[in-house]
């Protein structure tokens, strides 16, 4: 006989289905306290990486293979300035295409309707250089070339002002930074990052303007192209050993990496999250083992008949693991349907760049799994109360 | 073809061992000075296929005597042999496959209450080793059609009357193919009527798959469907008599209270 056929011919009464289906309001109350917290771990770790992978979303548009930086910068709301001739030197380098400098601050960004100010993060480059892996955007820095003249963020938060649904509308949008009048000259879409609201394009030139204290030769950020076929690695480590110690070479992961690594380890945010989560996993132990304990108790009787007839302890204990795997199950379901409404929610309200992803889907599972699974097994301990002389 | 209960599967020639063998059985519960005997040194032996009663004040020992004779309790003193097999020092897990071969009735029906009739009929075919679940199922409609409940299949417990559902508990008890009933004052819950009823179906289906019944009872209009009336009284059997003289002395008794 096929074996699936066997198993199926071979089964018994789906007992611990039973034991919970047919008590819907215990069985309500479990899976709400479940997905309770499958949701609120969804959204702390969702929130945790949303905030990693949103503090990269400007790292992540250059087209660049190496990057040179201040070695006293340590993340992007404090880059330090270096010499520009150091880039320079990298094109003696025969694996090197070309370079790019960038200048790379926070300014405070004047709302054209309320007349607020707000801290935007800008960035100041050669209009013609091949800087961004988006070409459409590459092509759209070319009208940065006139003096003055901004691409914005439309992804910025509201807080800067309708500064995207005005210049969608045709109407000339002008603002003031440091004092001095910009232009939109058209928008591009990044999103906002947990250490900066907004983003700003602008072209070094503007941007020297807007900041004339800015040393003469001075850059934040140094862009690095090379041939095709060449090792990042090996032309880093040449360029490392070959430059003097007041700059820092990354490879493009490495400048990535280097920000991800400042929010996790220099800020409490990633511990505030993963500590939520925790909690969320807490409460549901909680609840679980209160439902499976509970539940063993008031059907003990039951269990010792059972006992009585020749059942093993060891089949009643595997009903109770499987009421815990049930109950993780129906109650992961509805916690993931919620997770990506509130993602969506989340999204449109903060702009941040979450959403549900496979990774962070099977360790919420894993965790409600853990988390049942290991309520049902204190839950067992009842079992062992079960005595089926006690029933006569 | 599955045994079901039509089959009158009484395998009459074939010797066997006394269903039941107790010899110098005593049991006590507590410990120390809290310590109180139960029994003392009980002598006693079924036949198999046998009906037997077992009346006696309460308190007297009769429900210890079955769980030690259905192997819920291990033995402390004495003998116990259950078809043969010794109980005294057996491990748990012989007594676990024992309880297999014996159907247990309870004074409470104890059936469970999430599952409907049929359901917790089968949850005793459950457990005859290779059939398939539709087996199975069958023959659990078929013991609940022998009980008279054919139409009452999908009823929760909640729903069925006291008769009804110790009725579903003789059919659980006899799904497993017991070669022994204990019951333990299976109409202790029920009204005269229906308590006769029951044990008169349960006394007939007993007889027809050739299995032996102790029972524990208080109630005399049943007494004469038995083939050995015991009785017990401070932990021994004092009393062993033919069914009939019992059945008159226990009616005498209940007319000259009554009147």
């Amino acid at each position: 006989m096929n074996p699936l056929l066997a198993i199926w011919s071979g089964r018994r009464i789906p007992l611990a289905w039973l034991l919970l289906t047919r008590q819907p309001v215990r069985l309500a109350v479990a899976l709400a306290g479940i997905s309770f917290a499958g949701i609120l771990m969804f959204m702390q770790l969702g929130f945790r990486d949303a905030l990693f992978d949103a503090s990269v979303t400007v790292h992540k548009m250059f087209n660049t293979d190496l990057v040179l930086m201040s070695p006293r910068t340590k993340s992007s709301i404090s880059m330090a300035g270096f010499p520009r001739r150091r880039l320079v030197q990298t094109l003696a380098d025969p694996a090197v295409l070309g370079i790019s400098p960038v200048h790379w601050n926070l300014l405070l960004w004047r709302n054209p309707e309320t007349r607020g100010t707000r801290s935007i993060l800008a960035l100041g480059f050669e209009p013609r250089d091949p800087l961004f892996n988006d070409p459409a955007l590459t092509a759209k820095a070319s009208l940065l070339t006139q003096k003055g003249r901004v691409l914005f963020d439309e992804r910025s938060r509201n807080e800067f002002g309708p500064v995207a649904t005005w210049f969608r509308q045709g109407r000339t949008v002008e603002s003031e930074v440091s004092g001095k009048r910009l232009r939109v000259a058209g928008l591009f879409a990044v999103g906002p990052s947990f250490g900066a609201d907004g983003n700003l394009l602008t072209s070094s030139e503007t941007f020297l303007s807007l900041l004339p204290n800015t040393p003469p030769g001075s850059i934040e950020l140094g862009l690095i192209r090379l041939r095709p076929g060449v090792d990042p690695e090996a032309v880093a480590k040449r360029l490392r050993q070959n430059l003097p110690q007041d700059v820092i070479v990354y490879t493009r992961n490495g400048f990535i990496e280097m920000e991800k690594d400042y929010w996790r380890t220099s800020t409490a945010i990633g511990f505030i999250f993963t500590l939520g989560a925790g909690m969320g996993f807490v409460v549901g132990c909680v609840i679980v083992y209160q439902i499976l304990y509970s539940d063993v108790s008031d059907h003990l009787p039951e269990y010792a008949t059972l006992m009585a007839m020749g059942y093993k302890l060891t089949s009643l204990l595997g009903v109770v693991a499987r009421e815990g795997f049930l109950l993780a199950v129906l109650g992961y379901l509805p916690a993931y349907g919620a997770g990506v409404v509130l993602y969506g929610v989340i999204k449109g309200a903060t702009k941040l760049p979450v959403q549900m992803d496979p990774d962070r889907a099977l360790v919420v599972f894993t965790m409600i799994l853990v988390m049942c699974m290991g309520s049902a097994a204190l839950a067992m301990r009842r079992l062992g109360d079960a005595d089926p002389a006690e029933i006569f | 073809m599955p045994l079901g209960p039509d089959q009158a599967a009484v395998q009459l020639g074939r010797p066997s061992p006394p269903a039941i063998e107790i010899a110098g059985l005593s049991h006590w519960y507590g410990e120390g000075k809290m310590r109180r005997q139960v029994l003392e040194g009980v002598d006693l032996s079924i036949a198999s296929g046998e009906v037997v009663l077992l009346t006696g004040p309460s308190g007297c020992g009769k429900t210890t005597l079955l769980t030690l004779v259905g192997a819920l309790r291990q033995v402390q003193a004495g003998q116990v042999k259950v078809f043969g097999q010794e109980l005294a020092g057996s491990s748990r897990a012989e007594r676990q496959q024992l309880r297999r071969s014996i159907g247990m009735i309870f004074q409470g029906h104890n059936l469970l209450r999430c599952l409907s009739a049929e359901q917790n009929v089968q949850m005793g075919a459950d457990l005859l080793p290779g059939l398939s679940y539709r087996a199975r199922r069958d023959q659990a409609r078929e013991w609940l059609r022998a009980v008279g409940l054919g139409d009452q299949l999908h009823k929760l417990p909640h729903d069925l009357s006291g008769g009804q559902k110790q009725r579903v508990a003789i059919a659980r008890a006899l799904a497993t193919h017991p070669r022994l009933l204990l019951a333990d004052e299976p109409t202790a819950a029920l009204d005269s009527r229906t308590g006769r009823d029951v044990v008169v179906l349960l006394h007939g289906l007993a007889k027809q798959q050739g299995c032996g019944v102790l029972m524990v009872t208080h109630d005399p209009r049943i007494l004469d469907l038995a083939d050995r009336v015991l009785r017990m009284e401070d932990g021994r059997v004092v009393d062993t008599a033919s069914a009939d003289s019992v059945t008159a002395g226990a009616l005498a008794a209940t007319e000259a209270g009554s009147s």
